[in-house]
């Protein structure tokens, strides 16, 4: 967690107790991952929402090389990112063997030092 | 005008004892030799930045270094197409009038001076810190979605992606500097480790040693190698923000170089594209224009992007197999560029080429510079 940004803290807290935060602006009505405290679409003010965590898996990798030996012990695992149905977009961990099209449900895996985003199968494919 | 007077560059691999910035005086004394000048008429710098020398003021450091005093110095940031960018500034500084003549340099040592685990895990961290490298990513898996998505999407196999990296082999086997050069086959490459699928080893660029340096002036040398167009885009930095990793919409960027250089593609003799893996270089060659989507390993087979086809490529071996050290790998298909159009290829030269199309890309598809380079 990055030490200041008060933003990222909330994200990740949200996380702990369950709930997948994101932001939605206001003016323009367009939903943000990333959380600022401005749109970055039209400048205006965002809200904090909390998603359903359902969602369509855009693109996947298998990483076995990791980046660092922490992660070289869960090795290999699947990164993905998701389409939620809010209309955002975000990296996440998921179950092995995802392809892209398939309809996922959001879980947390609590195993790490936080819970980390991790989609499974919702069963049946778009 | 803009003029690229001369170069210079090192070999790429491992190069023990050196420094980012001794690597980068070997380049940049070969880059003033070739063009006939003495470092007091240099009176611009531009640098590159170095992952195993991390400064506030790399450009000023090297000036001292090198012994230059220019007029006008600073580093310059943009991810792999930091090279490419940097020559862009060079011409646009040379025709304001700016300049009359710029050391443009790099270098770095990231194999010997930080080794490939250190690098691996400071690259991984060009990812979002909030929202991406906490899922343990790295370069590989940035560029492993970008592929998993593209070759869904537009029909693009794994087999298509190894013919690149078989491509770059063959060309790095003629290049003394290169640090690959044994040959490799389809197979060897679909057989390589997997490092973030559908990429495997053979896919990625390697981490090296090395630099590269050339000189921007406002008055050409007996090469007549001018600086004929330029243009960027940056369309974002995170790959989980990227609008479509099927589409990166790079075409009117590659138009704007082509544009104000006066040519249409059909004018092109030879291609430099950055190529840190083969979805890359696939990606870059369809977005540009010298293949339609899905269709680049098609073109390669039909021999198009060979040393005797209509388009070759990365004659030195791209980053693929001549080797990544930085930002210098960046501006190593640049100097190739320039040696090809000059006619001082040795062993690899191609058929009097006048006429060069080069793109770099920094980050995940984040920062994109292409360029024209002409011999007039």
């Amino acid at each position: 967690m990055s030490g200041g940004d008060a933003l990222a803290v909330h994200f990740w807290q949200g996380c702990a107790v369950g709930e997948l935060r994101y932001q939605r602006c206001r003016a323009c009505g367009a939903a943000q991952f990333h959380p600022r405290r401005f749109c970055a679409r039209c400048g205006g003010a965002p809200d904090w929402v909390v998603s359903r965590g359902l969602g369509t898996v855009y693109a996947v990798t298998s990483v076995t090389r990791a980046p660092t030996p922490d992660f070289a012990r869960l090795a290999p695992y699947d990164i993905l990112l998701v389409d939620l149905d809010e209309g955002f977009r975000m990296m996440a961990h998921g179950a092995p063997g995802l392809r892209i099209g398939e309809r996922v449900r959001l879980g947390f895996d609590r195993r790490g030092e936080r819970p980390l985003p991790r989609f499974e199968p919702l069963g049946g494919s778009s | 005008m803009a003029w690229i007077s001369g170069v210079g560059d090192t070999e790429f691999g491992r190069l023990e004892g050196e420094t980012p910035l001794s690597l980068m005086a070997r380049a940049a004394g070969d880059a003033l030799a070739e063009a006939g000048l003495e470092r007091g008429e240099i009176d611009g710098l531009l640098c590159g930045y170095a992952a195993s020398l991390p400064h506030l003021m790399l450009a000023t450091l090297f000036a001292e270094y090198f012994g230059l005093k220019p007029r006008y110095a600073h580093a310059l940031q943009a991810g792999g197409a930091t090279g490419a960018a940097m020559v862009m500034l060079a011409q646009r500084l040379v025709d304001t009038g700016e300049c009359r003549n710029l050391l443009v340099v790099a270098g770095d040592n990231r194999l010997s001076g930080q080794g490939t685990d250190s690098a691996v895990a400071m690259l991984a961290q060009v990812g979002h810190r909030d929202y991406e490298v906490p899922f343990g990513p790295t370069i590989p898996a940035y560029y492993g979605l970008v592929a998993s998505r593209y070759m869904h999407v537009h029909g693009v196999s794994e087999a298509d992606l190894a013919a690149f990296a078989v491509l770059m082999r063959s060309h790095a086997a003629l290049h003394p500097g290169a640090q690959f050069k044994t040959p490799i086959g389809i197979a060897e490459v679909l057989a390589s480790r997997p490092i973030a699928a559908p990429l495997k080893l053979l896919d990625c660029c390697p981490v090296s040693d090395g630099a590269c340096a050339l000189v921007v002036s406002a008055a050409p040398s007996e090469t007549r190698l001018r600086i004929a167009g330029a243009a960027q885009i940056h369309p974002h930095q995170h790959v989980s923000a990227a609008a479509d990793l099927a589409d990166f919409a790079l075409a009117d960027c590659a138009e704007r170089a082509r544009e104000e250089a006066g040519i249409g593609i059909d004018d092109v003799d030879l291609l430099a594209i950055y190529d840190s893996f083969t979805i890359t270089l696939l990606i870059l060659l369809e977005e540009t224009g010298f293949a339609p989507r899905g269709k680049a390993a098609d073109r390669l087979r039909a021999g198009i992007f060979a040393r005797d086809g209509l388009w070759p490529l990365n004659t030195h071996g791209g980053l693929l197999s001549f080797g990544h050290s930085g930002v210098a790998g960046g501006l190593a298909h640049i100097v190739e560029a320039s040696r090809q159009l000059a006619g001082r290829a040795g062993a690899r030269q191609v058929r009097q080429p006048a006429i060069a199309f080069l793109h770099g890309d920094g980050g995940v598809m984040s920062s994109h510079v292409s360029l024209v380079l002409r011999r007039e």
